[in-house]
């Protein structure tokens, strides 16, 4: 007989699931932060810019996330550097998002008009202040319903980070399956939580991409 | 004094050779149209002029900048000539005042209200002032171009390049940007122009070239070049019939 009541059970996930949220959040944002630096490398003029990252993008698309939580928690330790769990899971977390958010990014400024680029040079603006003020402010209309949609694969990707042992939704299930051997019900419990975090995204995703083909058609 | 010097211009994409040694002097105040069958090379020249294709070999140079491809040289350049395109290639998000506004404030750094005003001033040339707070999308075809002349006009450029400004327009509003373009030009502008309208080029230019083949065929006044064209190419393309 189990001692657990179904609230003990949902009380600890839920509590679990604040890391999931925040390992979500930071992902996100510092992925935010290192695709756009990347995505400026990659749609300069120049060839060393645009090949790196290019590189980066393929490597990071091309592997598991998986591997890469396995290698930026174990590789880094190699060399005697202990890595905490929690570190390993957001540095790896934040270079995977940067990779696909700089892939996403790349589709919208291309689907730009060339013209809008020889308009705007041709006025005398470098490429930065192209980038600033005529070409990011249309490519981020396009961008935000699949930049909104991405951010579920990133809630779902860090149910990884269980596997090198961050406390987070997925890896507490597991924990209060070993102690109420109810698997059923806390997995259950489990997947209804990531649902009840991904569902609200990727509506809003829908919704935004609606609202914003709307605005765009009206001016 | 040449204004803008065009010296052994050779431009090639691959193995075609567009540009195969173009020599042109234009003096200030002169308006010239440069006609030729497509694929003669005219469009291609007239981007050179302001650095939107790299040339290979020759020199371009505008009241002493030179066309060199580094940012600084190329923003040097872009200050002094203007160009229009086509599809005139306003920018979408803005209005029209801001349109206009965009270049002077991020390019010259002019203070705000300060671009407000030209802006204000540059859409009244071209007939627009009313029409400050539209967007793009909400104007005519022939609103748009003239919204793209005034944001040439607001860098106060010393020669505006025009590729094929009324191509894109619909019949009945194509005299409304070529009467602005004659006003320009009547007040001294510096005009090169890839056109098709040969009405226009007539009555307007000091001198017409006629390429082909990515070489300048004939040069001249219009009454010349139209009147009287020396080779069978250009008699061909006039559609004069001997």
């Amino acid at each position: 007989m189990s001692d657990f009541t179904t609230w003990d059970i949902l009380r600890n996930l839920l509590l679990a699931a604040r890391w999931t949220v925040l390992l979500s959040l930071v992902s996100f944002i510092g992925g935010g932060i290192v695709g756009a630096l990347l995505l400026f490398a990659r749609t300069a003029k120049g060839k060393a810019g645009p090949a790196f990252v290019k590189t980066y993008v393929e490597l990071f698309q091309g592997t598991p996330l998986l591997m890469q939580l396995f290698l930026a928690f174990f590789g880094l330790g190699l060399f005697g550097i202990d890595v905490p769990a929690w570190l390993a899971a957001s540095v790896a977390l934040i270079l995977w998002s940067a990779a696909f958010l700089t892939e996403i990014w790349r589709g919208c400024v291309e689907s730009i008009a060339r013209g809008q680029w020889e308009a705007s040079a041709s006025l005398g603006m470098g490429y930065v202040q192209q980038m600033r003020h005529v070409v990011l402010p249309q490519a981020l209309r396009i961008a935000v319903p699949p930049t909104v949609g991405f951010s579920v694969q990133v809630v779902k990707g860090t149910a990884l980070t269980s596997i090198i042992g961050f406390v987070e939704l997925s890896k507490a299930g597991t924990v209060v399956t070993n102690a109420t051997f109810e698997p059923f019900k806390v997995y259950g419990l489990v997947a209804l939580i990531y649902f009840c975090l991904c569902w609200p995204l990727s509506k809003s995703s829908q919704i935004l991409e609606r609202k914003l083909n709307v605005a765009h058609r009206n001016h | 004094m040449s204004l803008i010097e065009i010296t052994e211009v050779k431009k090639r994409f691959g193995d075609n050779e567009v540009l195969k040694g173009i020599n042109i002097d234009v003096a200030p105040g002169e308006v010239i149209a440069i006609i030729g069958k497509s694929g003669s090379g005219k469009s291609t020249l007239l981007r050179c002029i302001n650095g939107l294709e790299t040339i290979d070999e020759g020199s371009i140079s505008v009241a002493g900048a030179q066309l060199l491809p580094d940012e600084l040289h190329l923003k040097a350049l872009r200050l002094k000539v203007g160009m229009i395109f086509q599809q005139f290639n306003l920018f979408p998000h803005l209005t029209a005042g801001r349109n206009v506004m965009l270049s002077q404030m991020v390019v010259k750094k002019t203070p705000k209200a300060e671009a407000e005003e030209i802006a204000k001033r540059m859409l009244e040339r071209v007939g627009l002032a009313h029409k400050f707070d539209a967007y793009p999308d909400q104007l005519s075809g022939g609103q748009q171009q003239r919204v793209a002349i005034a944001r040439a006009l607001a860098m106060q450029p010393i020669a505006l390049l025009c590729d094929e400004i009324t191509s894109a327009l619909d019949p009945e509003l194509v005299s409304e940007v070529l009467a602005v373009v004659k006003e320009l030009a009547s007040e001294g502008m510096t005009l090169i122009m890839v056109t098709h309208e040969m009405r226009f080029a007539r009555d307007v230019c000091s001198r017409v070239v006629f390429m082909h083949q990515g070489r300048v065929h004939e040069i001249g006044p219009p009454e010349e070049v139209f009147a009287d064209p020396k080779t069978p190419e250009l008699k061909q393309f006039l559609g004069v019939t001997h």
